[in-house]
């Protein structure tokens, strides 16, 4: 973990460049190069980022409930701050997320926002971590902060599972997945130009996020240092 | 055994705070009761329509409470730096944790076994009968809303304005259970039995039972932060 942050934090402007070109190439692909769909034309495009930003945001809260399990467990600074960092950005890709929804959830269902179990579900994955970033900036001591937000970052992950479930039952209306779907293989019912579309889409979002992530991580670390540099002379 | 041994005679010492005080437990009361008047005046409406609304409007009343009772939770351990005597003590935290999720479970219980009664008294709703199975269902739902709240309560001691950020860090995790006790008692007071509630059973039993384990585990980390 710490060895990759590390490589991570050595290589951030090659790894900016990177995301840069990859999401010019999935932006290109995704509006020119893959056909539009059959029956939503040309509103499906926002698919291409809408399946990634979700996809990165559940990466970023797993990265949190990893970040805290850890901090419990070694108490290392570093992987506190690759919590605060994961949930921050797990709340804008939520957030973004949400949005994309909503642009295309108004042409093709005609509203802008509906209860469904995945809208839903979504939406208290922003109240959980948005509630994470709160109590972080409420307690004042840091260790303190840091011990009480690994404790939610453990259990909001852990009680995902379980408001899953909940809401599932409670409705269904999503469009049923059409990229992952349990009787067939993604690539015999999506056009093959959809899919390369998605995929760099997807391999673009990683790098921004990552690249984004260890720019956040960088903060945190930069704000340890100012707090110990006061510290040392006395300010 | 030592762990409720410990637990025991930690709810005890609480019990006994609370009957010389009675603090939590009468401004919970009252609160409870108030809300049902609110309720009364927000949805002006006929008592069958007043009772398809009654286990929503219950548990939102019974959530407001609740979370007044759990903002409470730790005052009398803050008040002369007790909580740290308590924890300087060979004390098992898991006990400390069963404690004050069962001190809280118990006010609760005393609340509610007020409320709902006066619920269907108040808004004239005639299916008396089936108030034991609500009842129970109630229960299954405040051990999830007390053990998870007991975490969240102990995890915002020490924040600023923590009786407002408690709600915020319960509220969205308290979904499932939320959603399970509502649903599960509206079945209950559809159809008169358990049968079509056995889904949301099995959730809430999983839910109670997977944060008391989880509580008496991690509280150890919880309370020293």
């Amino acid at each position: 973990m710490a060895q990759t942050i590390q490589t991570i934090k050595q290589r951030k402007g090659i790894l900016g460049a990177l995301a840069a070109v990859a999401v010019a190439i999935g932006l290109y692909w995704s509006l020119a190069v893959a056909p539009p769909d059959a029956y939503q034309g040309d509103v499906q495009r926002i698919m291409y980022l809408h399946l990634p930003s979700i996809l990165t945001a559940y990466l970023s809260y797993f990265l949190v409930f990893v970040g805290s399990a850890m901090y419990l467990w070694k108490r290392e600074r570093r992987d506190d701050l690759l919590a605060h960092a994961a949930a921050e950005l797990g709340v804008l890709f939520t957030a973004l997320t949400i949005i994309e929804g909503s642009i295309w959830g108004k042409p093709t269902w005609g509203v802008w926002w509906t209860w469904d179990a995945r809208l839903t579900l979504t939406a208290i994955l922003l109240l959980i971590y948005t509630g994470y970033l709160m109590l972080r900036s409420l307690i004042d001591d840091e260790n303190r902060a840091a011990s009480a937000a690994a404790i939610l970052g453990i259990i909001g992950f852990l009680d995902i599972p379980l408001i899953h479930m909940s809401v599932y039952w409670w409705r269904t209306l999503h469009q049923p997945p059409s990229i992952l779907r349990p009787d067939k293989a993604p690539w015999e019912n999506v056009h093959p130009a959809m899919l390369t579309a998605l995929v760099i889409s997807f391999v673009g979002f990683l790098l921004i996020y990552f690249y984004l992530l260890s720019l956040r991580y960088r903060v945190g670390e930069m704000r340890q240092e100012i707090k110990t540099l006061r510290l040392e002379r006395g300010v | 055994m030592e762990l409720l041994t410990q637990s025991y005679l930690l709810l005890q010492k609480d019990l006994r705070l609370e009957l010389r005080r009675r603090d939590s437990l009468l401004t919970m009361f009252f609160f409870g009761t108030l809300l049902l008047f609110v309720f009364h005046f927000s949805f002006d409406v006929a008592a069958d329509k007043m009772a398809e609304m009654a286990p929503a409007l219950l548990w939102l009343a019974f959530l407001f409470t609740g979370t007044l009772g759990l903002a409470q939770l730790f005052q009398s351990e803050r008040e002369n730096h007790c909580l740290d005597a308590l924890l300087l003590s060979p004390l098992d935290r898991g006990a400390l944790f069963l404690a004050k999720s069962g001190f809280n479970l118990l006010l609760m219980i005393l609340v509610e076994l007020v409320v709902m009664p006066l619920f269907w008294i108040l808004f004239n709703l005639s299916s008396w009968n089936l108030l034991p199975q609500l009842f129970l269902v109630t229960l299954l739902g405040t051990v999830g809303f007390c053990v998870l709240g007991t975490i969240m309560s102990a995890i915002t001691l020490r924040a600023r304005a923590r009786e407002l950020l408690l709600p915020l860090v319960l509220f969205p995790l308290m979904i499932p259970v939320l959603l399970a006790t509502i649903r599960c008692m509206e079945t209950v007071l559809k159809t008169g039995t358990f049968n079509d509630a056995a889904p949301w059973l099995r959730l809430l039993f999983g839910f109670d039972v997977i944060f008391l384990t989880l509580g008496v585990l991690i509280f150890d980390w919880v309370i020293e932060s």
